[in-house]
């Protein structure tokens, strides 16, 4: 076996060292492939199935004061129910539209206001003031034998 | 253009950190090259596989709750619903057991070139330090999943502990957060596993290599009388490093080819009321102890036979971690050969015993 020296070398022709990069470069990225493709599909969490819940039965009418709000389970959604001082029933989702903070109903402004960063809306799930760009998703209420239920707005 | 940038980039941290003596301590570094150069790959190997049971640890905590509802149905969830989940853990478990034997063979090794002798006392310390370290990570790991295998390994191990004299009651209790083995348990053992082991073996580890690097390869006896020309030696970079590179490669495709055609079992979920499985073993590296307490009476003398055997091993371990204080003949340049008997019995000890708690129920 004769080795060519470096300068005997003609432009563009391939040597045995060449074959030998590419074929370890090109084994070592299939390597790298093999090593990070699994790993980040595993990093990936699984999709996690919610029951899906269409409406949540809250108690009677009663339950609540005048005046007053909760926060109730809707699947792994939050959302706020306010019982006005008239009686009427009103639901939200209760994450801020700002930054997902949860949402609380405030006697003393009449008014929906997340703690995080002042942020308000009004009784209709308006954002009336700070930094929430946009509504409270509505939610439906319905009475039935004194008994609340609260239903997802159809979409 | 290329060559002159990455000049660049080396002149710039040279001048910051002095690389250049780096540099010529690396182009210095031989290893002896001899017969039983295939030994001195071995640290090597566990060094590999310790950084493989660090990287799929962090990958298992993303996913694995440390609590007694939890723990084991989070297991079964990496195990059917991630991707990959199996056979990270897989990786994970097989990788652990291929350490620890890497771990003996390294130190079987050590022990037989006698390589703990002056100066490099300190290096097989740690050594050994790190060993019991990766018994009590492989010990911590093995409840984990809480199933039931973990489980009664569980009880059988914190009650071996339990039968020390005088301070048996309180490591029990102190290894089992309580009377028994519960969630409790679960959690400090999750505790040992991922934080304070981890954080304990990193010290050990780094000073086990730094002393290496300070000292050099040790090299074999009979090289004491020879001179400097006529030792033969490889240079440490780059020749050494690519023969470590070449065989990491082969243990990473052995650990592949384990993880991927033997996945790694979970057995049932532990309960407190349920029999032990018959034929239910402990860990191979656990085993040769565990098949030997078999053999010893209830009561010998007045003492009983465990708690006889318990300290039987503990003498046993303690003479060999301090074989360099009772080898006064090898620093001499003398050959000591009771240091090779003593090597032979306690590595046919422990493959006997071993073999026989697998045939043997």
């Amino acid at each position: 076996m004769t080795y060519k020296k470096k300068n005997q070398i003609k432009n563009g022709e391939k040597t045995r060292r060449d074959f030998l990069n590419i074929l370890l470069s090109g084994g070592f990225i299939a390597w790298v492939g093999a090593v990070v493709y699994p790993l980040i599909s595993y990093l990936r969490p699984p999709q996690v199935e919610v029951v899906k819940v269409n409406s949540v039965n809250i108690g009677k009418i009663t339950d609540m004061d005048k005046d007053s709000g909760k926060i109730i389970k809707f699947g792994n959604d939050p959302v706020i129910v306010i019982k006005l001082s008239d009686g009427e029933f009103r639901a939200f989702s209760a994450s801020c539209t700002h930054l997902d903070c949860i949402v609380q109903y405030r006697k003393d402004y009449g008014q929906i206001y997340c703690a995080c960063h002042n942020g308000r809306y009004d009784l209709h799930g308006r954002n009336i003031s700070g930094p929430p760009p946009a509504p409270l998703a509505k939610y439906e209420i319905a009475i039935k034998n004194d008994e609340v239920t609260v239903y997802k707005p159809s979409a | 253009m290329k060559e002159t940038f990455n000049k660049k980039i080396y002149n710039a941290l040279n001048e910051r950190f002095q690389l250049d003596n780096l540099v010529s301590f690396l182009k210095h570094k031989s290893v002896p090259k001899y017969r039983n150069t295939i030994w001195y790959y071995f640290g090597g190997i566990s060094l590999l596989l310790f950084i493989v049971q660090v990287a799929t640890g962090i990958l298992l905590i993303m996913y694995y709750k440390g609590s007694e509802d939890l723990a084991y149905e989070s297991i079964k969830f990496i195990n059917a619903k991630v991707s990959f989940g199996w056979l990270i853990r897989s990786i994970h478990s097989w990788s652990a057991n291929l350490m620890i034997l890497a771990v003996f063979v390294h130190m079987f090794s050590v022990y037989f070139l006698k390589a703990f002798r002056k100066p490099r006392e300190l290096t097989w310390y740690t050594g050994v330090i790190l060993l019991f370290l990766s018994m009590g990570f492989g010990f911590s790991g093995y409840l984990l999943p809480w199933d039931q295998l973990a489980f009664f390994a569980t009880k059988v191990g914190t009650d071996i502990a339990g039968q020390l004299p005088f301070v048996g009651d309180f490591l029990l209790k102190l290894l089992r957060g309580g009377e028994d083995v519960t969630g409790a348990t679960l959690s400090r053992f999750f505790g040992l596993h991922v934080a304070l082991l981890p954080g304990v073996f990193v010290v050990f580890l780094s000073l086990h290599l730094i002393f290496i690097q300070r000292q050099g390869m040790s090299e074999p006896e009979d090289w004491k009388n020879k001179k400097e020309s006529e030792k033969t030696t490889i240079p440490f970079f780059p020749n050494f490093t690519v023969h470590d590179l070449l065989i990491w490669l082969i243990v990473i495709n052995i650990l592949a080819i384990l993880a991927t055609f033997f996945p790694w079992e979970l057995g049932p979920k532990a309960d407190a009321f349920v029999s032990a499985p018959v034929g239910i073993k402990p860990e191979w590296y656990f085993l040769f102890m565990f098949q030997s307490l078999k053999y010893i009476p209830a009561k010998v003398w007045l003492i009983e036979g465990e708690l006889l055997g318990i300290l039987g091993f503990g003498l046993a371990g303690l003479l060999w971690v301090l074989v360099p204080f009772w080898d006064s003949k090898t620093p001499k340049g003398k050959r000591n050969k009771i240091i090779n008997y003593v090597g032979i019995f306690a590595i046919s000890f422990i493959i006997i015993f071993t073999i026989l708690g697998y045939l043997l129920d």
